[in-house]
């Protein structure tokens, strides 16, 4: 299994994106929710400027679904 | 007995003209065709123009007494009307055309898009210009009438095609009966639903898409300049997109996404075709506008093609050799490069001054072309239409997102028909500097226009044959240049020589350009005398050199017409 090829985030940082992703994601809406996932998604893609980077994440996520 | 439509089409800006069938005389077989074309479209009279350009005569057959039902391709670019320049129909579209080079996309009544197609002072022609293709096929029709070479049979139903070893056996009905005619080479030129492709069970690869469109044109005088205009998800037809375009003659184009689910006979329905364009009008601020129905028609995006052109002595051109999306203009404007290429290869083939081997090149050129095109269409179909599930919502995300994030918006370019360029071309010279410039169309590419003065164009004086563009400021072409170039006109060979850089006429050059300015030379990437380009027929590069030689020259010419 490999790991993510970006750096790790603090403890104290991966709890605060943990907590802000689910409200966003109950904030969205449940018929929203898709919608807001692929919009933070590209945003996301744009942010790390290299769609190879992007595809790795992508193969991980479809990983043990 | 074939009983084609006798009553001109209803039109409100269009002059149908119904001509009188072609029948055949009872118990005489019409005369053996060297070149039988089938279909009177765009790729169909463009090929029998393009024959008769290089010398060969050809018999053009169509179901019809008329031209197009209907506006369809409205359209044609820029490498087009170049094209059309080469037959001698540009002059009558631009005179009657609509040209532009904006295009805007609009999401929530906010414009996110706004594509400036650029316009080079270099280039004749606009980007774009619509016209509706009755005309273009009744400036089309105008130049093969006066064309000896060109014989055009209306009212002739091809109904059984057999191929022979050296020919090919068509049966044709006509409202005198049918006939048999033979021909050496049969071009299906027979559009989108090829019967002739039916008839020879030739199998199309590519996708489908599931999207339905709804075409309508509309006779309205709307205060808005020619430009594409397009609009994603409003809020009178959800998740859908419409586009709209001018035409000439007091008529706008307005496409429209069906709901899914909906059949193409209850969009055409007249109550719904009003009550959705009365609402698009609304939406731009325009509603109330009177307006009156013209034509419509029902379209899905498919991208599908041939994988081979040739089939003995069958060859397919245009819509009949492969089926693309609208998005990007992608119908007529290919099957005018297909048609001009395929007229020039064919013509050398039957000229005796290439193998038939020439035609493989053809094909391949053409279906590369072809797949070239159904990639980047796939593109523009999969956000103009997008399939079910992760397009819809990667479409739907980007809609969102370009309201305030610049960098998604590039995705609304629709890639707009281009030329492609002949890479890999077996013609192109492997002897040459091709590698060796920084500048200038390269290989296989079609050719850079360039100004000459007012209302004179380099592409103007290209064409017909082979040219050869020798960049010099002396008085006469090298000698032993002259020596090859004479060899093979004595061959019967078509192929000019246009100097260019100097005052005074060159010897030994058809033309002389003089370049006063290094103009030319510059767009061209020529950086000392002595360079120079050989282009194809259809213009396209097949060798460049930076300073050319005799034997290399030689080397090119054979390379470019395999025996």
């Amino acid at each position: 299994m490999s790991d993510t090829p970006t750096p790790d985030l603090p403890i104290e940082q991966l709890e605060r994106v943990y907590d802000a992703l689910a409200q966003a994601i109950d904030a969205a809406g449940e018929d929203r929710r898709e919608l807001f996932l692929v919009k933070l998604a590209l945003l996301n893609a744009n942010a790390l400027g290299s769609a190879d980077v992007f595809q790795a994440h992508l193969d991980i996520a479809l990983q043990d679904l | 007995m074939h009983t084609p439509d006798t009553q001109a089409r209803p039109s409100l800006y269009y002059d149908y003209q119904v001509h009188s069938p072609w029948l055949p005389t009872p118990g005489q077989t019409p005369a053996h065709a060297r070149v039988l074309i089938v279909g009177t479209g765009p790729a169909g009279m463009v090929t029998a123009l393009e024959l008769a350009r290089h010398g060969v005569a050809s018999v053009l057959l169509t179901a019809e007494l008329q031209v197009s039902a209907g506006s369809r391709a409205i359209v044609f670019t820029r490498r087009s009307m170049e094209i059309l320049q080469q037959v001698g129909v540009a002059q009558r579209v631009t005179e009657n055309g609509l040209p532009w080079r904006f295009g805007n996309s609009y999401y929530r009544q906010q414009k996110v898009f706004r594509l400036e197609a650029p316009h080079d002072p270099d280039d004749r022609f606009f980007p774009m210009i619509n016209i509706q293709q009755q005309y273009l096929e009744e400036y089309l029709l105008d130049a093969c009438k006066a064309q000896p070479l060109i014989e055009v049979r209306w009212g002739n139903k091809v109904t059984q095609v057999q191929p022979q070893a050296q020919g090919v056996t068509v049966e044709v009905d006509t409202p005198a009966g049918p006939y048999t005619q033979t021909a050496d080479w049969l071009v299906a030129a027979d559009g989108g639903r090829s019967g002739i492709r039916s008839a020879l069970q030739l199998e199309m690869e590519g996708a489908s898409y599931e999207g339905q469109f709804v075409i309508a044109d509309i006779q309205i005088d709307l205060p808005l300049p020619t430009e594409r205009l397009a609009f994603f998800d409003p809020s009178w037809n959800p998740g859908n997109t419409i586009l709209m375009h001018r035409e000439p003659r007091g008529i706008w184009r307005i496409d429209y996404q069906l709901p899914a689910g909906e059949s193409p006979e209850e969009a055409l329905q007249p109550q719904s075709l009003r009550a959705r364009i009365d609402a698009q009008l609304e939406m731009i601020g325009l509603g109330g506008t009177p307006w009156k129905l013209d034509w419509s028609s029902v379209y899905s995006a498919r991208t599908l093609t041939l994988p081979d052109f040739v089939h003995g002595r069958v060859i397919f051109t245009g819509d009949a050799a492969h089926l693309l999306p609208i998005f990007g203009v992608r119908g007529a404007n290919t099957a005018f490069q297909d048609a001009q290429s395929l007229g020039w290869h064919l013509a050398y083939v039957l000229k005796g001054l290439a193998g038939p081997q020439l035609l493989r090149n053809y094909s391949e050129e053409r279906v590369g072309a072809a797949r070239e095109i159904i990639d980047e269409a796939g593109k523009s179909t999969r956000f103009m239409t997008p399939p079910k599930g992760g397009f819809s919502l990667l479409r739907d995300a980007v809609l969102s997102l370009s309201l305030t994030q610049a960098f998604v918006r590039p995705l609304y370019h629709w890639r707009t028909s281009r030329p492609h360029a002949y890479v890999h071309s077996a013609l192109n010279a492997p002897g040459d500097d091709n590698a060796l410039f920084t500048e200038g169309p390269g290989h296989g590419a079609p050719p850079q226009n360039v100004r000459l003065g007012p209302d004179t164009f380099l592409l103007d004086h290209l064409g017909g044959g082979f040219d050869l563009l020798y960049f010099t400021t002396q008085e006469a072409i090298p000698l032993a240049l002259q020596e090859t170039l004479a060899r093979w006109r004595e061959k019967g060979f078509p192929l000019r020589v246009i100097a260019i850089g100097s005052a005074t006429p060159v010897a030994g050059a058809d033309l002389t350009l003089a370049d006063a300015q290094g103009h030319c030379r510059q767009r061209w990437g020529i950086r000392a005398r002595g360079g120079a380009y050989l282009l194809r027929p259809d213009q396209h590069v097949c060798a460049r050199w930076l300073n050319l030689d005799a034997q290399r020259l030689g080397d090119a010419l054979r390379h470019a017409l395999p025996q």
